[in-house]
């Protein structure tokens, strides 16, 4: 019952975020949503969040969505997003052949130090086999698969447009059955009463606080990629040198107050999904353009010009993902893609131009590394190729080096045809997963384990429930569409009795 | 060296080539997939390839005020515009008749004017106001030659004209003369010209006039299209009529010509006017002013042709038979000769472009996070 500082109470969350988080909406407009107690207050506009409110309104006629940007930032991170991992039994054109709930399992297992809580992950893979039908029903269209190519996806499913497009699908769906959806109205705080239960969302208007009567809330607000401050708390300065590649508005505000109201914790605080981004992308929202995948087909240099991990350890996809970490251990946080005229065409185009030079010094000079340490970075890796390697981007070639510390196992091409190319990379912080603890109803739980009486959460805020220390891509969507719609259905049904 | 536009057009390509998330829409972006680096002529291609269905303007989550500022619909009409004065020939002509309205209004306003003039002059007795009947009236205030010498010249002028600037254009956009009489790539072309498949922004339609799909300008379109088909159908079975059976005009209601006429008239003055309104009523962040000048003049001039011409038949048997087909014969005048130099030619190069891409094969090479 305070809206004063949170003081963090259980001492991870004392490196708050600005509070109270002011919203920039017109006190009046902020005024007009206290008229009336809502059935559902939802907090955020991305997947997890509109999930939530389009399950909601099946139930119950009063739903509300607080989200805190201007409406063309709607949608946090989800408005980055491209596609969704579900498993599926039988296949279709979009995700061809079989991929049974085993295999995703499996898979979550096979990343980072596996699922945090194994059985509410393995619940949400197997709830996963049913999201894309929901998708569809609420507006969501798939991508055909391109003409002339056979479609490779089989884990993942790609929706039209990306995730904007998403959004702009749901939130239509929303608006057309009655669901209220202000925006620049930032949930500040919460009013409790008796054991556990919100009776209030609070907003910070120009004008002072405003309450709005709610019988149930979905927390569904991003992680804490974007408070700088609490990053540091866990990486000390080495945070400063990050990059958030999504919204600037996740926070964590809801999260630090609610871990301040007594919810309990998951996850490890340091786990994030974190990959390698063009150094020159701006320091928010810079998105999947910004994103590099020139590493497997390069050698990556620190600061200093020396290599410091196995550039071809495993297939891409799998590995991209460690990257951020790597990056994120070197000094300065910043680490150089060296390739030639020959791997330039492998990997996907990158927004910003390389650095190009006629000799593998000057490229260095340009990069503003020392050209004669570069120089002999490159003879040194060109000179251990193992030379009975056979060449091959379509698989693990096992073409490696022989006798190098660290090894690059696999697309070893020698770097010797001009031009020569450097590519900066920094780290590109995609999500954190700490969060609120939560149990099969999606409700959070206090320090104790025991469930607040209406408040629910979904998506990035509970995603440490599952994600320990790896991702999987795609798995952010699924972890937000299968809770966001318990949250919906639970908070609906609470308030409807 | 690139203009500023054609910079601006690779900076917003090369970023949309990183991330890609709109290849599902339309073949803008697996033709831009292929593609690494971008030349002129790459990007003329791209420009008329766009059917400015503005999915990926409102999918885009780098659109402005995103620093990024990507508006694929906008710089992407700019360059297409810019193609119909580039490509247009001879020059003089693209500057009277290709940029800015007014001189584009004022030039084909004194050409219709002198026709006109030249009907009053040539009208035998002057009788402009006269009612006129029976076999051959429209000759009595328009004699057949000049009739026939005037538009089958213009027609000849104009045909001469597009077919040198599609040559053009294909010689730039680096399209192949195999190619472009490829049986195969033709029909899937074809198809996708008779259908406006890629107005269909991804299956929902296009986003007009706002973020909500819709089929309104893609059956708009066709019916403007269709119509000015059935127009030209007109056109021509009167002369058939005329030449082979010996049929003078005018015809009565229930013959093919006017049958077809009124039908394609109809259908263009219906398709002209929700052209328009929609237009009006369009999110005008995704457009480029310059287009919109031509895509009005365009729209204007069919419209008073479809008009006038379903005037002329309302008018036939009364005294303004003669002021009706005056104004009528004026307005075709102004058609014909923005043809080549308006927006009418986008026919020609989004032909081209449809053809070039159905050529290319498509692949993709992309996950997300
Ligand atoms: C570049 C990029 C690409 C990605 N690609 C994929 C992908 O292809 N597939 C995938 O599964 N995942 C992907 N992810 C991860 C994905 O974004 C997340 O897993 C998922 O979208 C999170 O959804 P969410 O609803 O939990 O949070 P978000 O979509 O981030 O929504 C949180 C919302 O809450 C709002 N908010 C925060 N605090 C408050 C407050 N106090 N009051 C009101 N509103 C508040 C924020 O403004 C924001 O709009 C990607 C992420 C990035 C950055
Ligand atoms: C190859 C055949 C054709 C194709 C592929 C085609 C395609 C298109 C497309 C994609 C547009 C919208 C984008 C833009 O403004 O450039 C358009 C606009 C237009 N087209 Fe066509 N077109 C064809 C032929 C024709 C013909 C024959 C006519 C009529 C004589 C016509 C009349 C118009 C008009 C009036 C507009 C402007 C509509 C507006 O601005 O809202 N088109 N066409
Ligand atoms: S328009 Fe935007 S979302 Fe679409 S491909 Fe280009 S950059 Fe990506
Ligand atoms: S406006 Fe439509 S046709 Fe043009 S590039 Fe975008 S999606 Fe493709």
């Amino acid at each position: 019952m305070t809206t004063s500082h949170p003081a963090g109470n259980t001492g991870i969350a004392d490196v708050p975020p600005p509070w109270p988080v002011p919203s920039t909406a017109s006190p009046a407009a902020l005024r007009s949503l206290a008229g009336v107690e809502w059935d559902v207050v939802v907090i955020g506009s991305g997947n997890a969040a509109l999930v939530a409110a389009l399950t909601a309104c099946q139930t119950v006629e009063r739903v509300l969505v607080l989200e805190r940007a201007p409406q063309h930032m709607r949608g946090g991170n989800t408005r980055h997003t491209r596609n969704i991992r579900c498993a599926h039994d039988t296949g279709d054109v979009f995700t061809p052949g079989t991929y049974s709930v085993d295999e995703l399992f499996s898979d979550l297992q096979g990343v980072g130090r596996g699922p945090v809580n194994p059985a509410l992950a393995l619940f949400a893979v197997g709830e996963s086999q049913t999201i894309p039908g929901w998708m569809a029903d609420h507006g969501v269209r798939w991508q055909q698969p391109l003409a002339g190519t056979l479609n490779l996806n089989r884990t993942n499913r790609f929706f039209l447009g990306g995730g904007t497009a998403l959004v702009n699908h749901y939130a239509r769906t929303a608006e057309l059955a009655g669901i209220r959806i202000a925006y620049e109205a930032a949930a500040s705080d919460f009013r409790l009463s008796g054991d556990r239960r919100v009776t209030r969302v609070v907003l910070e208007s120009a004008d002072g606080p405003v309450d709005i009567p709610t019988r149930a809330v979905v927390v569904a607000s991003g992680g804490f990629e974007a408070n700088n401050g609490w990053l540091k708390r866990y990486w000390g300065d080495a945070a400063d040198n990050y990059l958030v590649r999504g919204t600037p508005y996740n926070d964590g505000s809801m999260l630090a107050r609610l871990l301040d109201l007594g919810a309990g914790v998951a996850g490890d605080p340091r786990g994030f999904h974190a990959i390698a981004v063009d150094a020159r992308a701006p320091r928010f929202d810079g998105g999947i353009a910004t994103r590099l995948d020139s590493v497997p087909y390069s050698i990556v240099v620190n600061r200093d010009g020396l290599r410091f991990s196995d550039e071809g350890r495993d297939i891409w996809p799998k590995r991209y993902a460690s990257w951020g970490g790597l990056i994120a251990e070197q000094d300065g946080q910043i680490a150089y893609s060296v390739y030639d005229a020959q791997a330039a065409p492998l990997f996907m185009p990158s927004m910003y131009p390389a650095y190009t030079g006629a000799s593998v010094a000057e490229v260095a000079r340009l990069a503003g590394l020392d050209p004669d340490r570069v120089v002999r970075t490159v003879a040194e890796f060109n000179a251990h190729i193992d030379p009975t390697g056979r060449f091959d981007p379509g698989r693990l070639d096992g073409c490696g080096t022989r006798g190098l510390d660290p090894p690059k196992s696999n697309w070893a091409l020698p770097i010797q045809g001009p031009p020569f190319h450097i590519l900066p990379l920094r780290t590109g912080i995609t999500f954190t997963f700490m969060g609120l603890a939560v149990n099969e109803l999606a409700q959070v739980l206090d320090t104790d384990g025991r469930p607040f009486t209406n408040v629910y959460a979904a998506g990035e805020v509970m995603s440490g429930n599952i994600l320990s220390s790896g991702y999987l891509a795609g798995f952010g969507l699924t972890i937000g569409s299968v809770f966001g719609r318990i949250a919906g259905r639970e908070a609906a049904q609470h308030s409807a009795h | 060296m690139l203009t500023e536009l054609l910079e601006e057009a690779n900076r917003q390509l090369t970023i949309c080539n990183a991330c890609r998330y709109c290849e599902g829409y339309c073949a803008v972006f697996p033709a831009l997939e292929i593609r690494r680096e971008l030349g002129r002529g790459d990007m003329v291609y791209l420009a008329n390839l766009c059917h400015d269905c503005r999915a990926c303007y409102y999918a885009c989550m780098y659109k402005p005020p995103h620093e990024f500022a990507i508006n694929i619909p906008e710089v992407l009409s700019a360059v297409r515009e810019q193609t119909y004065s580039r490509y247009g020939w001879p020059q003089f002509m693209t500057r009277l008749l290709g940029s800015g309205a007014l001189r584009t209004v004022v030039t084909s306003l004194v050409a219709a004017l002198l026709i006109a003039a030249g009907i009053a002059l040539f009208a035998p007795n002057h009788r402009i106001f006269g009612v006129v009947t029976g076999p051959e009236s429209f000759y009595q205030l328009v004699p057949f030659l000049v009739l026939v010498s005037v538009f089958s010249g213009l027609g000849v002028y104009v045909l001469a004209v597009i077919v040198a600037s599609g040559l053009k254009f294909w010689r730039d956009t680096q399209g192949r003369l195999r190619d472009m009489l490829s049986l195969r790539a033709l029909r899937a072309a074809g198809a996708d010209t008779l259908q406006l498949r890629y107005l269909r922004g991804g299956g929902e339609g296009c986003y007009y006039p706002e973020d909500v799909p819709s089929m309104a300008r893609r059956t708009m379109h066709s019916l403007v299209f269709y119509g000015f088909l059935l127009d030209f159908a007109a056109t021509v079975s009167a002369a058939v009529l005329q030449d082979f059976l010996g049929v003078l005009p005018p015809y009565p209601l229930l013959s093919v010509p006017v049958m077809l006429g009124v039908t394609g008239g109809v259908m263009m003055v219906v398709g002209t006017t929700a052209l328009v309104r929609l237009k009006q009523t369009s999110d005008a962040r995704p457009s480029s002013p310059s287009m919109v000048v031509k895509d009005y003049g365009f729209l204007a001039a069919l419209n008073l042709v479809a008009t006038t011409g379903l005037l002329l038949l309302a008018l036939r048997d009364s005294p303004l038979l003669g002021a009706a087909l005056a104004v009528h014969l004026g307005s075709l005048v102004i058609l014909f000769l923005t043809m080549p130099y308006g927006k009418f030619v986008h026919f020609a190069y989004r032909y081209l472009a449809l053809v070039q891409s159905s050529v290319e094969s498509r692949r993709t090479e992309q996950w997300g996070d």
